[in-house]
């Protein structure tokens, strides 16, 4: 097979195994973008497991400690993925630790309340299933077998998020403003979470049908969805542009793209502290690998 | 060492793939694969199977067309209205 | 407080304090599969803790959630082993398999009780630690030869054997295969300054709008 037939092959729902040859464009960007997803499930643990300490309830507790450990397992299976791709979880790690790979915007700022545990697992999450469910009929097959998994795990992770919401606004003043606040603070990174609006036409991932969706077709199916639950609470969003045309098209501020890119490229308010975080674990804990685990990581 | 885990998601289910963990042996597969693929209670049994031991079979040449032993080989309408159109005449 | 409510926020407390502590470790255990693993553990802790606050509490009139989190650090009647902070592998799991081995011990004279809630709640606990014995024995035998974890373990034993009651001890020595002497450092009911700083940050949230349904 050459590149041309490769790619009429996945654009008509043509699905590659790990053995299967491959153009060497399709392999490199598949492992980095697969490599980013896993890098990040690995990251967003960090702002969320401080709250499994301080959850207010024992149901709480659990139910935060268990979708932190569906995450930590979703990264296991993201880069076993990429490890059979070719490219160890140990080297995956370093490159992380290390700045030199990327991991998604959300996961680079701090989470100050109750009110952003909330806010992660009722908006956050909300805006990365959309990307994930865009990953179901993925043409690389091993990945597109994963997403399943992970897809049917975080259908618990939004109704725990939904739950906290509401019991926080339907609580006191107190406990409504810890949601208020933390919607206005999460608003820029949410909206900045689906990238800048590149047609699918020249996005490199849609072509060769890694994901099935465009930066802007996954945005707006974002704001149609939970913009309406956000104002049906009374709540409101920082951008008084923020509407819904007519043709059923979102309006809204541009998202600060600059912003983006100086986080996604290690400037993040939390970057450093959270990746100072993992080396520090892994360094301490390496003789754990090497000691009893071997190969892995 | 990676290890492949088939789940059955109930009795009388087949086992199906559903990933792969590493571990440094079996005692650690079964431990991690019990709890990656078991603790919301998805799968009744799993089976732990070290990477090496799955052997993978892919050549299968389709060149002669084998429909002899295939359902698809056998057009038998024709001589089945032939034949009941020859007893028909026959009939006393 | 009747001595059966003691006995069971006694128990109760270990549970939910070395949950707490060992809930920690989701996110950055040693790997990724055995975080998973062992974030299960904690999670079956905390549920330990709150069917057997759910016991209590339905005799003292209140809820699993009010003695869980509304007590003062005082009140707290959990084992000075799992107050220690110790967040590191070697040390979290010489603590782990020493306390495994104590609540067995502890779990099958609990079966035997004459209150059948108590010895049922046992059974039920009992099957599920079966997992938890099986992990903590996997990474004893691993690490059987390593200096690190002997070493807390020797540290840690003196605490481990004040989470049983005195006739268990020498039982649990030799369960351990450990020939040990048998004193305990420290007492349940007080509370180490590790102790308080963890109820602070257990409680903060709780207590930042006293009252609230979270």
């Amino acid at each position: 097979m050459d590149e041309q037939a490769f790619l009429e092959y996945v654009q008509s729902g043509g699905q590659v195994e790990t053995g299967d040859w491959m153009p060497d464009e399709y392999r490199t960007k598949l492992v980095k973008f697969i490599e980013m997803h896993g890098n990040s499930e690995l990251m967003g643990v960090l702002p969320e497991r401080e709250w499994i300490l301080r959850a207010p309830t024992l149901q709480r507790k659990l139910a935060l400690t268990a979708k932190v450990q569906d995450e930590v397992g979703h990264a296991q299976l993201i880069y076993r993925v990429v490890e059979d791709l070719g490219k160890p979880r140990a080297r995956c790690l370093e490159d992380l630790v290390s700045g030199k790979a990327k991991f998604h915007n959300v996961f680079h700022y701090p989470t100050k309340t109750w009110g952003d545990v909330g806010v992660i697992a009722w908006l956050v999450d909300a805006a990365a299933i959309i990307s994930q469910k865009a990953l179901l009929k993925c043409s690389y097959a091993p990945y597109a077998r994963i997403m399943k998994k992970i897809c049917w795990e975080e259908s618990f992770h939004i109704l725990h998020g939904r739950d906290v919401i509401l019991t926080l606004m339907n609580g006191t003043d107190e406990q409504r403003e810890l949601v208020q606040e933390a919607v206005t603070r999460w608003w820029g990174p949410l909206m900045q979470f689906h990238g800048n609006p590149i047609a699918a036409e020249d996005d490199p991932m849609f072509v060769w049908r890694i994901k099935s969706q465009g930066n802007e077709e996954a945005r707006q199916q974002f704001l149609d969805g939970y913009v309406p639950q956000i104002w049906e609470l009374g709540l409101t969003v920082p951008d008084p542009k923020l509407r819904k045309r007519d043709k059923g098209v979102w309006e809204y501020t541009e998202p600060d793209w600059d912003e983006l890119k100086h986080v996604v490229t290690g400037h993040g308010p939390k970057t450093q502290e959270r990746l100072d975080l993992r080396r520090h674990m892994l360094d301490q804990e390496a003789w754990v690998r090497s000691v009893v685990l071997a190969e892995a990581a | 060492m990676i290890f492949e885990v088939f789940r059955q998601e109930k009795k009388g289910a087949a086992f199906t793939h559903a990933g792969s963990v590493a571990a440094p042996d079996a005692v650690f597969a079964e431990a991690f694969a019990h709890e990656q693929y078991g603790r919301r209670h998805e799968s009744v049994a799993l089976w732990v199977v070290p990477r090496d031991a799955v052997r993978e079979v892919t050549d299968f040449p389709d060149e002669l067309s084998k429909t002899y032993h295939r359902v698809d080989g056998y057009s038998l309408k024709a001589k089945l209205k032939e034949a009941r159109e020859r007893a028909g005449a026959a009939s006393p | 407080m009747s001595e059966r409510a003691q006995r069971l926020l006694e128990i109760a407390d270990d549970e939910l304090i070395l949950g707490w502590r060992d809930s920690e470790w989701t996110g950055i255990a040693p790997s990724l599969e055995e975080d998973v693993a062992f974030s299960s553990i904690a999670q079956n802790e905390i549920g330990h803790a709150r069917a057997l606050y759910e016991l209590a509490a339905h005799h003292l009139g209140t809820t699993a959630d009010e003695l869980a989190f509304d007590r003062s650090p005082e009140e707290y009647r959990c084992a000075p082993l799992v107050q220690l902070r110790r967040v590191d592998w070697a040390h979290t799991i010489a603590r782990h398999w020493l306390y495994e081995t104590a609540d067995e011990l502890r779990l099958a004279r609990l079966k035997q009780s004459d209150d059948p809630e108590v010895a049922g709640l046992a059974a039920k606990m009992d099957r599920e630690e079966v997992y938890h014995r099986l992990h903590a024995q996997m990474w004893a035998d691993h690490l059987r030869d390593e200096p690190r974890f002997r070493s807390a373990v020797e540290e840690l034993w003196p605490y481990a054997v004040g989470v049983v009651d005195e006739d268990l001890r020498q039982a649990l020595a030799q369960r351990l295969n450990l020939a040990r002497d048998t004193s305990s450092i420290g007492e349940r009911g007080d509370p180490s300054d590790e102790f308080r700083a963890l109820w602070d940050e257990m409680t903060m949230v709780r207590r930042s709008v006293p009252g609230a349904t979270w």
